[in-house]
């Protein structure tokens, strides 16, 4: 199998697995933080900032693991 | 999807998507692509000002993986990070309380559309001019000589040797940077221009203090990229807070762009592999084109997408 072709076919597949895990964290966050957010957004403007802010490193750091750990394990497979 | 913070009705798919646009920018031409997210929020009815405070706290997310690359391969100067961080705030809360006065006059939206058209279509007729220059130099320069990145640096050595003899007290040396001796002013204040930028049109500004940082200070392209994203993360993280406190982040839309980023950062990243030359410079020109017709278009017929 040529480099480009192993190259595509790892890549779709993930994004076929990270699509699912996407959606199903899309529904978690908009669901159970939505709510929450708008009320502190409303109320304290500072802790909103704090909280925005925490919540965007976390999941920077949380989606690298994921993806990194996605790719590994698809390319190990497609091998 | 409602989003109940800004109360807008937006596809999560379509945030997903444009994040995994700019993300796979981001990682196969090195730049944030805030020309494409503001447009793109833009064109599904986000005010500038949330569009801007919502690009920066996307940013923080995609900064960091990156920057964590770059401090791997010894890319990053940490103390011209530091220094350049202080100017970009200061830049960043001037371009901010420029954003809130425009808010208290009304007409945020259609002075941050013309500026923006003015700044996309300026970086498409920068990045042409210098891949086609570059490409005929390229062609002119005898076979086996590989494209230098300092090419560039020559055309414009001029100005950075004019700007390091500089004499405004305190000078400082950048050791990693291999510069013995430049003023402290001439740094704060490129990192300053670029966080106006930041703070005015959202996202890192990385299209006008790369450059700056390159052709004007004088620092190695490899460690401008690195010590740029390092900066970013502290600049980006501020003015995050900055824009919240003021109401102009939606969160969740952040978040919800991030996920698309994430997967197509790394993508980007992997295609640089197949792909060379100054021609991806030149396949960039297209893309802050796309962001000022998408302003022009949404300022126009004063219709979402």
């Amino acid at each position: 199998m040529s480099e480009k072709t192993r190259f595509a076919k790892s890549y779709l597949v993930e994004l076929v697995v990270y699509a699912v895990i996407v959606a199903v964290y899309f529904i978690l966050v908009l669901h159970f933080l939505g709510d929450w957010l708008k009320e502190i957004f409303d109320k304290n403007k500072v802790i909103y900032a704090v909280v925005a802010l925490l919540l965007m490193l976390g999941q920077g750091v949380g989606l690298e693991i994921t993806t990194t750990w996605l790719l590994r394990f698809i390319r190990r497979r497609t091998d | 999807m409602n989003f109940p913070i800004s109360g807008l009705e937006i596809s999560p798919a379509y945030l997903a998507v444009t994040g995994f646009i700019i993300g796979v920018l981001g990682g196969f031409f090195g730049v944030g692509g805030s020309f494409i997210a503001g447009p793109a929020l833009r064109a599904v009815g986000v005010p500038w000002n949330i569009a801007v405070g919502t690009d920066l706290a996307h940013i923080v997310g995609k900064s960091i993986v990156a920057a964590k690359k770059h401090r791997a391969l010894g890319n990053v100067d940490l103390k011209l990070g530091f220094i350049m961080a202080i100017g970009t705030i200061a830049g960043a809360e001037t371009g901010a309380q420029l954003i809130e006065l425009l808010k208290r006059h009304g007409n945020v939206n259609l002075v941050v559309s013309i500026v923006s058209i003015v700044v996309y279509l300026s970086i498409s007729s920068f990045m042409a001019w210098e891949a086609i220059r570059t490409m005929r130099s390229k062609k002119s320069a005898p076979k086996k000589s590989v494209l230098e990145p300092k090419a560039d640096e020559t055309s414009f050595s001029h100005i950075t040797r004019k700007i390091q003899r500089l004499h405004i007290p305190p000078m400082i040396s950048l050791p990693a940077s291999g510069i013995e001796r430049i003023s402290l002013w001439a740094i704060l204040l490129v990192s300053f221009v670029g966080g106006i930028f930041s703070g005015f049109l959202g996202g890192g500004a990385g299209y006008i203090r790369m450059p700056s940082m390159v052709y004007m200070l004088g620092i190695p392209t490899h460690l401008a990229v690195g010590t740029d994203l390092f900066e970013i993360i502290i600049s980006a993280s501020y003015s995050t807070l900055s824009h919240a406190i003021k109401g102009n982040v939606d969160i969740l839309i952040a978040l919800v762009m991030h996920t698309g980023a994430a997967v197509g950062a790394q993508m980007g990243a992997s295609l640089t592999e197949f792909f060379h030359g100054p021609k991806i410079r030149l396949a960039f020109v297209p893309l802050p084109i796309i962001g000022a017709a998408i302003v022009i278009y949404t300022m126009v017929s004063g219709h979402k997408l």
